[in-house]
C-alpha cells in the first residue's frame, strides 16, 4: 500500500493496523456477485506476457548467432576438425587432465587435513591452518606458480631436519620436475579453498550425530569416517566440484611456467599458424566444454550417492535409468 | 558390569572416596556431589543420587533444571566440574590419581559408554545409514564380526517390532518407529544401564504410546533404567523411584505414590499441578 493513499476511514472495507494507520483491503469481496456460482468454474492462471516477449528476443538472438556459425567463413570449421584430434592438442589435453586430476585429489585430501586442523582444539594446529588458508587465498595462483618455478634460486636445496641440528637435503631441481612443481602450485592454492569447503560441510552436520556416535562408544576415527564425513560430503560435493571446474581452468596458468597444457598448446600453435587462431580457440573451447560436462555428469552420480536416506521417498530415476525404463516399456508393449 | 579386561582395573573403584558404592552390589549408579557450570551459570549444584540395580528411576523437573545435564554426566557426555559417577563397579570418565580425579583417555571413555545405553529426545539415528546399518555400526566398530552383528541387530529389531524395516532409511520411518530403532541400537551391547532423555517429547501424541510400550518391556528384567520424561502416567505406572530436580538440585525424591500423590515440597506441588 502506498503512503500517498489518503486515509479513507469512511469506507467500510478500511480497517486500522496495529499502529493505527488505516489499511485498505486491496481485494475486497465485490458486492452483488454470486461467488458460489463462480466457485464451480476453473480458476484462470496468471499469464506472464513479459516472459514471452523475453523468450522471443532470446530466441531471435540465439538463432542469429547460430546462423553465423554456419555462414561466417571465419569460423573455419574444417580446420577445427583438423586440429581437434591433432597430437599436439591431445598432448596438451593430457597434461591438463593430469595436472587437474592430481591436484583435485591432493587438494581434497589436503583440504580435509587443513579443515580438521582449523576445527581442532589445539591452538597451534588451528592457528597454523588459519595462517595457511589466509596466505594461499590471498596470493594469486600465478604468483605461487612463478615463485615455485624460481624455487631453485630461492632454495637451491630443500630438505628437512632438526632446526640447527642435522639436515637431510636434496637438490631442488633434481627432485622436482616441472609438472610436479605445477601440480604442487595448483594444489597449494586449491587446498586453501577446499579446506573452507570441507570445514563448512563438517560444521553443517548436526551436533546430535556426534553425540550419538560418542554415546555408542564408536572409536573416534570411525566416528569421522563413517558418521560425520559421509553426511558432510552431501554439502561438500557440490561446492567442491565447483572448485574443480575452477581448477580445470586455472590449470591454463601452467602455460606461464612453460608447461604446455591445452591452453598452452593452443597459444603456441596460434603463434606458429596465425591464420588458424580462431579455429584453435574453438578447439580449446569445445574441449573445455566437454571436460566440464564430464565433471558435471560425475557430480550428478556422486551427489546421488550421498543423498541416500535424505528423502522420505526413493530418489528419482537417473536420465539413463529413465531411458532404459522407457525402452523396456516399449518392448513390453510390442510383445 | 563385568570385571573382565585388566586394563580397567585402574578405573575400578579402589579409594576411600567411593568404597561405599563398590561395597554395595545392589547399587547400579552412584552420583556424588555432581557439580557443573556452563560459563558462570551453575547448572548442577552438588547432586547426590543412588540408583538401585534393576529399578526404574524417573527424573522430573521443569525445563532448564539440569535433567539432561545430569543424565549426560552419567555416561560422561558432559564432564563434571566436581563430583563423580560410579556405574556398576567403575568410575565413569575419570580415575583416581593421588588425591584428585583425573579424566580418562577418550578410548577408555568410549569403551565405558558402549556399555551404557543412551536414548536421545531427537533419536539421532544416522540418516545416511539403513536401519540395520545404524544398529550394527557400533558393534562392528568395536570388533564384533559383521555376520554376528547383523544377526544381533535383527533380533533387536524384532524386539522393538520393526523386523520388516531393516533396509529402510531413518527418514522413511515415523518418529515413533525411529525412536524404537534408537532403543534397539542402544541395546546392542546388552547394557545393564539405559538412560532416556525425554524419549517421547519429539513425538506426535498418538506415537508416544508405542515408544513407552517398548520401554516398558525393558523393565523388570534386571536392567536399570533412568528416564527423564514428562509422562506422569508412565512414571506412576513403571517407576520404582521418582526424583524431582529443580535449579540443579534434587528437591524431593521417593516412591511414585509419595512424590506424585503427596508431594511435600512446594516446588514439586507447583510443577505437578502444571503437568498433570
Ligand atoms: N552446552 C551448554 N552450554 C551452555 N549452556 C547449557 C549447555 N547445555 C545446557 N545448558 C544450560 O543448562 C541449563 C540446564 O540444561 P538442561 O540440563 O538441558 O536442562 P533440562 O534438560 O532440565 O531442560 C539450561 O539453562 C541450559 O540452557
Ligand atoms: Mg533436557
Amino acid at each position: 500500500m502506498t503512503t500517498t493513499t489518503p486515509p479513507r476511514t469512511d469506507q467500510n472495507n478500511a480497517t486500522a493496523d496495529a499502529d493505527g494507520r488505516p489499511t485498505v483491503s486491496a481485494n475486497a469481496v465485490p458486492e452483488g456477485v454470486n461467488l458460489r456460482a463462480l466457485a464451480e468454474r476453473r480458476v484462470i492462471p496468471l499469464r506472464h506476457p513479459v516472459r514471452w516477449v523475453i523468450t522471443a528476443l532470446v530466441l531471435v538472438v540465439l538463432l542469429n548467432f547460430g546462423q553465423t556459425l554456419f555462414t561466417n567463413p571465419a569460423w573455419e570449421w574444417a580446420k577445427v576438425g583438423k586440429w581437434f584430434f591433432s597430437p599436439a592438442i591431445l598432448a596438451g589435453l593430457q597434461l591438463t587432465l593430469l595436472a587437474t586430476g592430481i591436484s583435485a585429489v591432493v587438494s581434497f585430501l589436503g583440504g580435509i587435513v587443513v579443515a580438521l586442523g582449523r576445527l581442532s582444539g589445539n591452538p597451534i594446529l588451528s592457528g597454523a591452518s588459519w595462517l595457511y588458508i589466509w596466505v594461499f587465498r590471498s596470493v594469486p595462483l600465478i604468483l605461487v606458480l612463478i615463485f615455485l618455478y624460481n624455487l631453485g634460486s630461492l632454495y637451491p636445496t630443500i630438505g628437512i631436519g632438526i632446526p640447527f641440528g642435522p639436515q637431510f637435503e636434496v637438490q631442488t631441481f633434481t627432485l622436482l620436475s616441472d609438472l610436479t612443481l605445477g601440480v604442487i602450485g595448483l594444489s597449494l592454492s586449491e587446498i586453501a579453498y577446499s579446506a573452507e569447503v570441507v570445514r563448512s560441510g563438517l560444521l553443517a552436520v548436526d551436533q546430535g550425530q556426534h553425540e550419538a556416535a560418542k554415546s555408542l562408544g564408536i572409536p573416534r576415527r570411525r566416528q569421522f569416517t563413517r558418521i560425520v564425513l559421509p553426511q558432510a560430503l552431501r554439502s561438500i560435493v557440490p561446492a567442491y566440484v565447483n572448485q574443480i571446474v575452477g581448477l580445470l581452468k586455472a590449470s591454463s596458468l601452467l602455460f606461464y611456467v612453460s608447461l604446455l597444457d591445452l591452453f598452452g598448446v593452443v597459444q603456441n600453435l596460434g603463434s606458429t599458424y596465425p591464420t588458424d587462431i580462431i579455429p584453435l580457440l574453438v578447439v580449446a573451447t569445445i574441449w573445455y566444454l566437454i571436460l566440464t560436462s564430464a565433471i558435471s555428469i560425475i557430480q550428478y552420480y556422486v551427489e546421488r550417492f550421498y543423498a541416500r536416506g535424505t528423502t522420505r521417498t526413493a530418489l528419482p530415476l537417473t536420465p539413463f535409468q529413465r531411458v532404459r525404463a522407457a525402452a523396456n516399456s516399449l518392448r513390453g508393449d510390442s510383445l | 558390569m563385568t570385571t573382565s579386561a585388566p586394563a580397567q582395573t585402574s578405573t575400578a573403584v579402589d579409594t576411600a572416596a567411593a568404597t561405599a558404592a563398590a561395597g554395595d552390589p545392589t547399587t547400579a549408579v552412584e552420583i556424588h556431589n555432581a557439580t557443573k557450570s556452563f560459563g558462570d551459570r551453575q547448572v548442577l549444584k552438588g547432586v547426590d543420587l543412588t540408583v538401585k540395580k534393576g529399578t526404574v528411576t524417573v527424573i522430573l523437573g521443569p525445563s532448564g533444571s539440569g535433567k539432561s545435564t545430569l543424565l549426560r554426566a552419567i555416561n560422561h557426555l558432559e564432564k563434571l566440574d566436581e563430583g563423580y559417577v560410579v556405574v556398576g563397579d567403575e568410575l565413569v570418565g575419570v580415575r583416581v590419581v593421588g588425591d584428585r580425579f583425573k579424566e580418562l583417555h577418550e578410548k577408555q571413555i568410549l569403551r565405558q559408554r558402549s556399555k551404557i545405553g543412551f536414548v536421545f529426545q531427537n533419536f539421532n539415528l544416522f540418516p545416511h545409514l539403513t536401519i540395520l546399518e545404524n544398529i550394527v555400526e557400533a558393534p562392528i566398530s568395536l570388533g564384533i564380526k559383521p555376520k554376528a552383528a547383523r544377526e544381533l541387530a535383527r533380533t533387536l529389531l524384532e524386539r522393538v517390532g520393526l523386523a520388516d524395516k531393516q533396509s529402510a532409511y531413518p527418514r522413511q520411518l515415523s518418529g515413533g518407529q525411529q525412536q524404537r530403532v534408537a532403543i534397539a541400537r542402544a541395546l546392542a551391547f546388552d547394557p545393564e544401564l539405559i538412560l532416556f532423555d525425554e524419549p517421547t517429547s519429539a513425538l506426535d501424541p498418538e506415537l508416544v504410546g508405542e515408544v513407552l510400550g517398548v520401554i516398558r518391556t525393558l523393565t523388570g528384567g534386571g536392567t536399570t533404567l533412568i528416564v527423564v520424561t514428562h509422562e506422569i502416567g508412565f512414571a506412576r505406572e513403571c517407576a520404582d523411584w521418582i526424583v524431582f530436580l529443580d535449579e540443579g538440585r534434587i528437591v524431593e525424591q521417593g516412591r511414585p505414590e509419595d512424590v506424585l500423590d503427596r508431594p511435600r515440597e512446594r516446588r514439586t506441588q507447583d510443577f505437578l499441578s502444571k503437568v498433570l
